[in-house]
């Protein structure tokens, strides 16, 4: 190629025709015919063309050496700060003695009510993460919406789950499997205020059992119960009766007033205030998140 | 208590409701919904500002019965407040300016997904700006995470969900890391609040017990929100992400969401470390350094783009740089002038993406800078926002650029010795290269077209939301370039109390 003067360098820089890439691999920006370029010719044309230059190649074999140096140096330094952190499991670690945790143990369930001291802490003393952790599962759902939800006159892609549906012991095992396993996700749900369990654990399990159902039998009867109009109004009430609880919450502790949930006598099913309803709310949301994830990736739409 | 210090949980719940609310409106009813939202958060935040100014304090304000170091907390205060405003009014006026590109590239369907996800970023931003839990802060980190890549990925097109996955890699990887210094915060504290973990990290220092896990989660936490920026080594999304997204998301993205999570890093600097400890521990010097060859890197690499879009984005690299190079530089003027400079990148990013957006559009979706000649006759109003907002990136008297350059300039001559010349040979050579590239991009739009009478002149009748938004924007920016002093001197009481 012959050297280019400055000026001309410049003149090329300034109307747009001058490619540095192109430049650093020594390959000539080829021209566009009528000048105006075509959505995605650059995309198939360019990237194994930018690799050929010998200084690219070299980078592209010297990038394995330095990210595994990185990743050397990394490993060694985080390695060193686990020695010196205080050592897991023994009574005396910095958060185990924290006036944070015994308050919780000690106080807990006379300030919420609730036997299940995590459940306390997740809905009541910190619940403001918990609303946010449930808008999170909201946010991923809508991604998941606006990536791979299908257009309504597609069809669904019948075969591949056909296999799937006609398979004697899946639909057996599902038969005997999905009462039980609803009823014990309602349970943990329930029962999150009393022993182990919750609203993301029992929606877990509910979601669990209606993607067992939906894929052992035709979609459509599930359908005819939950479809995309019934998810969005679960989801909606769901959330919103959730905000709204959350909002007069932490409206009447922040300005001093007496909230009209008492705790209740703890063990009882209806005690701790607001922790069986929001439990319900969370377990509805995390039920049909789960679900909608398997709806939407295997057909496009719930 | 005042009544005013209600609003953020009331903007924050408002949000949240709202944004699940749009998902199941039709798309006109959403828009209402956000813009009605991001107004009000706009005007509300202003309130709570001035009355912080009044009052001359900061509040914490209980989310549930339970004070620190039990349950949440969020604290108000004038510096909070008035970015908190300030986010939510560019939010506003960028969803009004990006409404007809927005309704074109986005599939009917879909559309009130991008409201839905306007309004989460809303709710997230007030979040990162006001908690005083480090814990939500994570908690809304994850949804900012997930909202940026929604609005990333509403545009239908190969290359966008390329780049949108790219992003979110990268974006994970910044949350894995912030997680894990919350982590190693907790394990040596047993605390989440701010001012528990304060007391507990001042007390930890001066016994000299834990020094390496609290050095590593403070590298921890500002390489993960550095990585979420967009700091130099790790701005390389941001070429793709901005240059296939629609113009609305990548203003959203740059001008509001990067700014959100570097003033979250902000204020873990000052309400979780505390300068001291951040400025003992040399960090700050490797965040000055990556801030200052960001610079330099970026408008490198912004002079070798073909592409306008890619071209603001390496420019947006470099502005970011400027942020951290202040942030580097001193607790005091350095971090007013990186304040400053958030305010005065997030009114002007937004309204170049927007511009550059409807330039290339009026030139049938060209973006290549010699498919641009002329653009600015086809599209008078877009050329002239365009040409105003690259003035005020270059940093021209008037304009909110030249204060924030002025600020790190006066900031460097109070710094020690060492920071002084590369800061101020910085500045120098970063606005030489600045010139270099936005003077060659508004000298090609304004170049005489190949092809006269090819591209229809874009009607003003087509474009009002536009116009309307840009001129505001313009307005904000020329307030902040010409009043900036009182807003400067409030700054620095407001970070007494930060």
């Amino acid at each position: 190629m012959a050297k280019k003067s400055f000026r001309e360098t410049l003149r090329e820089w300034d109307e747009g025709n001058f490619d540095f890439t192109m430049k650093t691999a020594g390959i000539p920006l080829p021209e566009n015919e009528d000048g105006k370029e075509k959505e995605g010719s650059e995309w198939s044309r360019t990237p194994h063309l930018r690799t050929a230059g010998s200084e690219i190649k070299a980078f592209s074999k010297l990038y394995p050496v330095f990210a595994g140096l990185l990743l050397f140096a990394v490993i060694t330094f985080l390695l060193l700060v686990i020695v010196e952190m205080p050592p897991f499991n023994s009574p005396d670690t910095p958060a185990n003695r924290s006036e944070v945790t015994w308050r919780y143990i000690r106080s807990g369930l006379s300030e919420t009510g609730a036997v299940n001291i995590v459940a306390g802490v997740i809905l009541d003393y910190r619940a403001f993460d918990t609303l946010g952790e449930s808008h999170v599962l909201f946010a991923a759902t809508v991604a998941v919406m606006i990536l791979m939800l299908a257009k309504r006159e597609e069809e669904e892609p019948e075969e591949e789950l056909s296999i799937l549906r006609n398979d004697l012991i899946l639909q057996n095992t599902a038969k005997v499997l999905v009462p039980f396993l609803l009823m014990f996700g309602a349970y943990i749900i329930l029962n999150g205020h009393l022993g182990p369990g919750g609203g993301f654990s029992g929606g877990a399990v509910l979601g669990g059992a209606l993607i067992l159902y939906s894929s052992a039998f035709h979609p459509g009867k599930l359908q005819k119960i939950l479809n995309m109009k019934s998810y969005r109004i679960i989801v909606l009430l769901a959330l919103s009766f959730y905000s709204g609880m959350k909002c007069y919450s932490f409206f009447s502790g922040a300005n001093g007033l007496e909230t009209i949930f008492g705790t209740g006598t703890p063990g009882a099913i209806l005690s701790a205030g607001l922790i069986l309803p929001l439990n319900i709310a969370v377990g509805l949301v995390v039920a049909c998140t789960m679900y909608g994830f398997y709806a939407i990736f295997t057909r496009g739409r719930i | 208590m005042n009544f005013c210090l209600n609003f953020p949980l009331f903007l924050i719940v408002g949000s949240l409701l709202f944004s699940v609310i749009s998902s199941v409106l039709p798309k006109k009813a959403a828009r209402v919904l956000t813009l009605f939202l991001t107004l009000a958060g706009a005007l509300l935040n202003l309130v709570i500002a001035v009355y912080c100014q009044r009052t001359g304090g900061s509040f914490t304000y209980l989310m549930g019965h339970y004070p620190h170091p039990w349950g949440n907390e969020l604290r108000i205060g004038f510096v909070e407040a008035l970015f908190s405003s300030v986010f939510s009014a560019v939010l506003f006026l960028t969803v009004v300016g990006g409404r007809t590109t927005l309704e074109k590239r986005v599939a009917r369907e879909k559309g009130q997904f991008y409201y839905c996800m306007c309004d989460l970023v809303q709710a997230a931003l007030l979040v990162l700006v006001y908690t005083n839990d480090l814990f939500t802060g994570y908690v809304f980190i994850e949804i900012c995470t997930i909202a940026s890549c929604g609005i990333l990925m509403i545009r239908e097109n190969g290359r966008t969900i390329l780049a949108a996955v790219r992003y979110m890699i990268f974006s994970l990887i910044g949350s894995g890391l912030f997680l894990l210094g919350v982590i190693f915060l907790y394990a040596v504290t047993g605390h989440l609040l701010m001012p528990n973990l304060r007391e507990s990290i001042a007390a930890l220092v001066s016994g000299q017990v834990y020094r390496l896990p609290l050095l590593a989660s403070l590298c921890l936490i500002t390489i993960g929100l550095s990585i979420k920026s967009g700091l130099f080594p790790f701005h390389i999304w941001m070429a793709d992400t901005y240059g296939n997204a629609i113009p609305a998301s990548s203003g959203i993205l740059s001008g509001l969401i990067s700014k959100g999570y570097i003033f979250f890093l902000i204020k873990i600097i000052f309400d979780v470390f505390g300068t001291e400890v951040f400025y003992a521990s040399g960090i700050h010097n490797v965040v000055f350094a990556l801030g200052a060859l960001g610079i330099l890197i970026g408008s490198v690499s912004a002079i070798r783009e073909n592409n306008i879009l890619r071209m603001s984005a390496f420019s947006s690299a470099a502005q970011i740089g400027y942020i951290f190079m202040g942030l580097g530089l001193s607790p005091a003027l350095g971090m007013e002038a990186a304040l400053f400079h958030i305010i005065a990148h997030a009114v002007t990013k937004p309204a170049l993406f927007l511009a550059a957006g409807y330039l290339s559009d009026s030139m049938g979706s060209a973006k290549k800078f010699r498919n641009l000649s002329g653009a600015g006759y086809v599209n008078p109003a877009a050329g002239v926002f365009f040409s105003f907002e690259a003035f005020s990136m270059i940093g021209l008297p008037l304009t909110a650029g030249f204060i924030s350059k002025y600020l790190f300039g006066i900031a460097a001559f109070e710094s020690t010795h060492n920071k002084m010349i590369p800061t101020l040979l910085v500045l120098a050579v970063s606005t030489v290269l600045n010139t270099a590239y936005f003077a060659r991009t508004v000298l090609r739009i304004y170049s005489k077209n190949k092809e006269p009478g090819k591209f229809m002149r874009v009607a003003v009748k087509e474009q009002k939301n536009y116009m309307v938004s840009a001129a505001v924007f313009t307005a904000l920016n020329i307030l902040f370039g010409v009043l900036a002093y009182p807003l400067i001197d409030m700054l620095a009481v407001g970070l007494t109390v930060f």
